[in-house]
């Protein structure tokens, strides 16, 4: 068989995996909102709406000062692109992994095995941009004081937007492939909140300064350079990481996830 | 050659490596239904593992429709359909979409795809339930299903590992002909057993394997014949004092192989009983023939000659 009509064989499978996940998403499309949407929704009605109401202030936001909106809105986001890569790719794949197997039959498609495991990644990214997205208008509409985006580097947010989504997903692959069905709601104490408040979600890492071994040791977080990332190009005007090192770190986190995720996959579907 | 397996073997490494496959000669010829006879743990499901890609081997070749499956496990993907022991259909998606999306994987267009999973629905008396999800499907209709799925793609060679396991006798039937039905369509088909009656209702021919070593490979009747399985015709008479006598004629005719005289009368060991029943019950109405039961040869008794041991065991 020659290359050429290999890879047409192997973008057509690609393509059927790909259509198959839109099928079944498009039949939770309302369950999908929700799970996105719930954690930004009320993140920013408590603490840029109801806590400002409350007299005494809002003893969170006392390091953002007035512009914790500011400060939240590429954290939110970045907890939303980081949250939808577990759910659409660590869960179903524990649980297609589990007692049912029904990743074999897409295994079994006329595509390496390697490349079903990166079409979930890439699936997964198209749920974390949709998911980051959303947050923006919630943004406006929900604080007591709108926080309104301020891109002006649009390449670069797309660049952070999909490098982002693609580096949750690569995430989600890792622990959906290594950790057992039964485990995985452990995941979410072990894993998901930990990298999320030390992710530079609610604070950027400039405001670490005072704390210098944390300022050191969220370096190995994925997260800090996806909030960084969507800090550097959705509200530039709060300090940030250098765009040269955001860019780095998350090429360089994706390519270890990635790797490592694709390694276990392949371990717990060929023998 | 469709199937062509040269010196396979298998090891799974672990502290205690288990040997899985010691050596593995075989080959399944186009438009053939193959079975794997062979009591669990024999190395049936590996070796299909490795055919159809998802078992690396240790060492030895294997090739599908003239593919490697090691170098080239995705081309040779094309050419397999597989049927799984487990029920492994999509929970997500309805039983249309199940074959569909199948359909897409392989690189059919929407419109062939369709017109593919309606035609197998059809073919499979499976229309009605298009709309429903598996799990929603008894465990003989989720099999179904699976036939129709793993053809979909219209393989050249149909794997099936342990077709009937935890079906009802029913399903069990409905699948036999199902997978008979496929001979028409010139699929040719591999399937593993530890059942000898769905090993010699469905197979052209049969391999028996045990501890990773095919023992026997053959059709099923050869196999009957080959190894000495007989026919053995229990004959019980009133009056014994003659039987000896009558012993002695018998073992003059062909065919038989000895006749052994019991507490109630004699057995009769026999290659065939064609044409030695009447035979028998004409020499025996002297004596008075009370009763006659015959066993066929079966792969059963096959197996236990070859390994001394019975399949379930």
């Amino acid at each position: 068989m020659s290359s050429q009509t290999s890879g047409a064989m192997f973008l057509k499978a690609f393509a059927g995996l790909y259509l198959r996940d839109l099928r079944v998403l498009s039949r939770e499309l309302g369950p999908f909102v929700l799970r996105v949407g719930m954690q930004p929704l009320l993140f920013l009605f408590v603490f840029t709406s109801v806590m400002p109401h409350i007299s005494g202030g809002n003893p969170m936001a006392a390091g953002g000062g007035a512009a914790f909106g500011t400060i939240l809105l590429p954290g939110l986001m970045a907890v939303a692109i980081m949250f939808s890569g577990i759910a659409a790719v660590a869960l179903p794949l524990s649980s297609e992994f589990g007692i049912t197997r029904e990743i074999d039959d897409r295994v079994m498609c006329p595509l390496p095995v390697w490349a079903v495991a990166v079409e979930k990644v890439c699936f997964s990214a198209l749920q974390s941009i949709v998911a980051a997205l959303l947050v923006i208008p919630m943004a406006i509409l929900i604080p007591a004081k709108s926080v309104y985006p301020e891109i002006h580097n649009w390449l670069l947010f797309a660049v952070v937007l999909v490098m982002s989504s693609l580096l949750a997903g690569a995430l989600g692959l890792a622990i959906g492939s290594s950790v057992p069905p039964k485990n995985i709601g452990l995941i979410f104490s072990i894993i998901v909140v930990p990298i999320t408040f030390l992710g530079c979600v609610y604070y950027p890492w400039a405001g670490l300064k005072q704390i210098p071994w944390l300022k050191v040791a969220v370096l190995f977080n994925p997260i800090v350079y996806i909030s960084e990332g969507l800090r550097a190009s959705v509200t530039p005007s709060v300090g940030h990481m250098p765009i040269w090192a955001i860019l780095l770190a998350l090429v360089f986190f994706l390519v270890v996830l990635g790797r490592f995720g694709i390694r276990n996959f392949l371990r717990r579907v060929i023998s | 050659m469709i199937v062509a397996i040269e010196g396979l073997k298998k090891t799974y490494e672990g502290k205690q490596p288990v040997v899985a496959l010691a050596g593995i000669d075989l080959q399944v010829n186009q438009g053939e239904i193959f079975g794997l006879l062979g009591p669990n743990g024999a190395g049936k499901t590996t070796t299909i593992g490795i055919c159809t890609t998802r078992t690396l081997l240790t060492s030895g070749l294997v090739r599908i429709a003239g593919i490697d499956v090691v170098k080239h496990p995705a081309q040779a993907r094309k050419h397999i359909g597989v049927v799984p022991q487990f029920n492994t259909l999509d929970r997500s998606l309805t039983i249309y979409e199940n074959i569909y999306f199948h359909c897409r994987y392989f690189g059919l267009s929407h419109l062939s795809a369709k017109d593919r999973s309606n035609e197998l629905l059809n073919q499979f008396l499976l229309a009605e339930r298009a709309k429903a999800y598996p799990n929603q499907l008894s465990g003989g209709l989720a099999q179904r299903v699976q036939i129709a799925r793993a053809i979909a793609h219209r393989p050249t060679v149909l794997f099936l590992d342990e077709p009937s396991a935890g079906l009802d006798p029913q399903s069990r039937i409905a699948m036999w002909s199902a997978v008979s039905e496929l001979r028409k369509e010139g699929i040719t088909v591999v399937l593993t057993t530890h059942y000898m009656e769905e090993a010699d209702e469905l197979s052209d021919r049969v391999g028996i394997v045990d501890r990773g070593r095919m023992l026997a490979l053959d059709a099923p009747q050869k196999l009957k014949e080959r190894f000495g399985a007989q026919s053995v015709i229990d004959l019980k008479l009133r009056n014994l004092d003659g039987a000896e006598a009558i012993a002695s004629e018998l073992r003059q005719r062909d065919g038989v192989q000895s006749v052994e005289a019991t507490p109630e009368g004699l057995r009769v060991i026999a290659g065939s009983a064609d044409g030695l029943l009447p035979e028998i019950i004409q020499f025996c109405s002297r004596l008075g023939l009370r009763d006659i039961s015959i066993t066929e040869p079966s792969l059963e008794t096959v197996f236990i000659h070859l390994t001394g041991r019975d399949l379930r065991e």
